[in-house]
C-alpha cells in the first residue's frame, strides 16, 4: 500500500449484486457519496459529484463539485474512479485521487473493500503539480512514508 | 473541517509536494539537525535555493531554525508532521462513515429483496 493512502473495509449483509448497485448507481451515489451525483457505471464515463452547502460531507458555506471518470467496471467485483481533478482536465496521477472499490463475496454476505491513493496529489496547487510530474523518481509517497514511520517511532519513544 | 483548516493542509500539502523541499525534509529526518550550508552539501541546488526551501518548510512549521553561534540550525517539527498524518486519518474516517452508509442502504435493499421472495 502506498504512504498516501487508505484502505478500510466493511462486512456487508447483502449479496454482491446488490452491494455492487449501491455503489455504482447514480441514485444510490447520492445516498452514500455526494449530495448529489451524475455519472454512469461504465469505463471512461465522465461524471460529476455535488454537495450542497451544509450537506453531506461538503464545506458549510460552499457548494463543493468534483469530477470523476470511471476507471474501471467489473460488474460485482471491481469498480474504481478517479477524483477530484480539476475541472476540464484528464484525470491522472499527478492531478487526482484514485479510488478503488473491490467486492469479495463472503458466507452471508459481502466484504467490501475501498482503497483510496494519490491523496496528496489533489490538494497540490498548479505549480507544485508541474513539479510533482517532473518527480516521477523521488515519489511523494515514499517522503510520506518516512513522515508516518517518523511519527510512530516519536510516538514510540513518547509511551516508553 | 473549517476553510481555514482547510487552507492550512493545502499549504502544508504544498510545501512537501515539492521534490527538492521532500529532499531537504528526507535529509534533515536523518541526520536530526542541520545547517542550510550542511544540507545544500548533499544537493544539486545552490545554498540560496536551500535557504528558500527552508523558509517555506519553516513558514508552514514543517521545521524549525534555531541559532547556533553564526549559523542557524534546523530540525523537523513532529508535531507539524503529526497534523499531516491526522490529515490522513480524516480522509480514514469520511471512508468510514461512506462504508456505514453504503451497508445501511445495501442491507436494507437485501431485507426488500427477501421480503418479495
Amino acid at each position: 500500500m502506498a504512504a498516501d493512502s487508505v484502505e478500510r473495509e466493511i462486512l456487508i449483509e447483502a449479496s454482491p449484486e446488490i452491494v455492487w448497485g449501491v455503489i455504482t448507481e447514480p441514485e444510490q451515489i447520492s445516498r452514500w457519496f455526494s449530495d448529489e451525483a451524475d455519472v454512469e457505471g461504465r469505463v471512461g464515463a465522465d461524471g460529476t459529484l455535488m454537495w450542497r452547502p451544509g450537506g453531506r460531507g461538503g464545506r458549510k458555506e460552499l457548494e463543493t463539485i468534483a469530477p470523476i471518470r470511471v476507471v474501471e467496471a467489473e460488474p460485482f467485483r471491481r469498480f474504481s474512479f478517479r477524483w477530484s481533478h480539476p475541472q476540464g482536465a484528464a484525470p491522472d496521477a499527478s492531478n487526482s485521487a484514485l479510488v478503488e472499490f473491490t467486492l469479495i463475496e463472503e458466507a452471508g454476505g459481502t466484504r467490501l473493500r475501498v482503497l483510496e491513493s494519490g491523496i496528496g496529489a489533489v490538494t497540490h496547487d498548479e505549480q507544485s503539480k508541474t513539479q510533482y510530474l517532473e518527480d516521477h523518481e523521488h515519489g511523494w509517497e515514499k517522503h510520506f512514508g518516512e513522515l508516518v514511520d517518523y511519527v510512530a517511532s516519536k510516538t514510540h519513544e513518547a509511551t516508553l | 473541517m473549517t476553510a481555514t483548516a482547510v487552507a492550512e493542509d493545502d499549504a502544508l500539502w504544498a510545501a512537501v509536494a515539492d521534490p527538492t523541499r521532500r529532499r531537504v525534509l528526507d535529509a534533515l529526518l536523518e541526520c536530526g539537525e542541520a545547517s542550510t550550508t550542511t544540507l545544500a552539501e548533499g544537493m544539486p541546488v545552490t545554498r540560496q535555493a536551500v535557504a528558500k526551501h527552508l523558509a517555506v518548510l519553516d513558514r508552514v512549521g514543517l521545521v524549525a531554525g534555531r541559532r547556533r553561534g553564526r549559523e542557524v540550525r534546523y530540525t523537523v517539527r513532529p508535531e507539524r508532521v503529526d497534523e499531516a498524518a491526522e490529515a490522513m486519518a480524516r480522509v480514514a474516517a469520511q471512508w468510514d462513515r461512506r462504508l456505514a452508509r453504503i451497508k445501511r442502504l445495501a442491507e436494507s435493499v437485501q431485507a426488500e429483496a427477501r421480503i418479495d421472495l
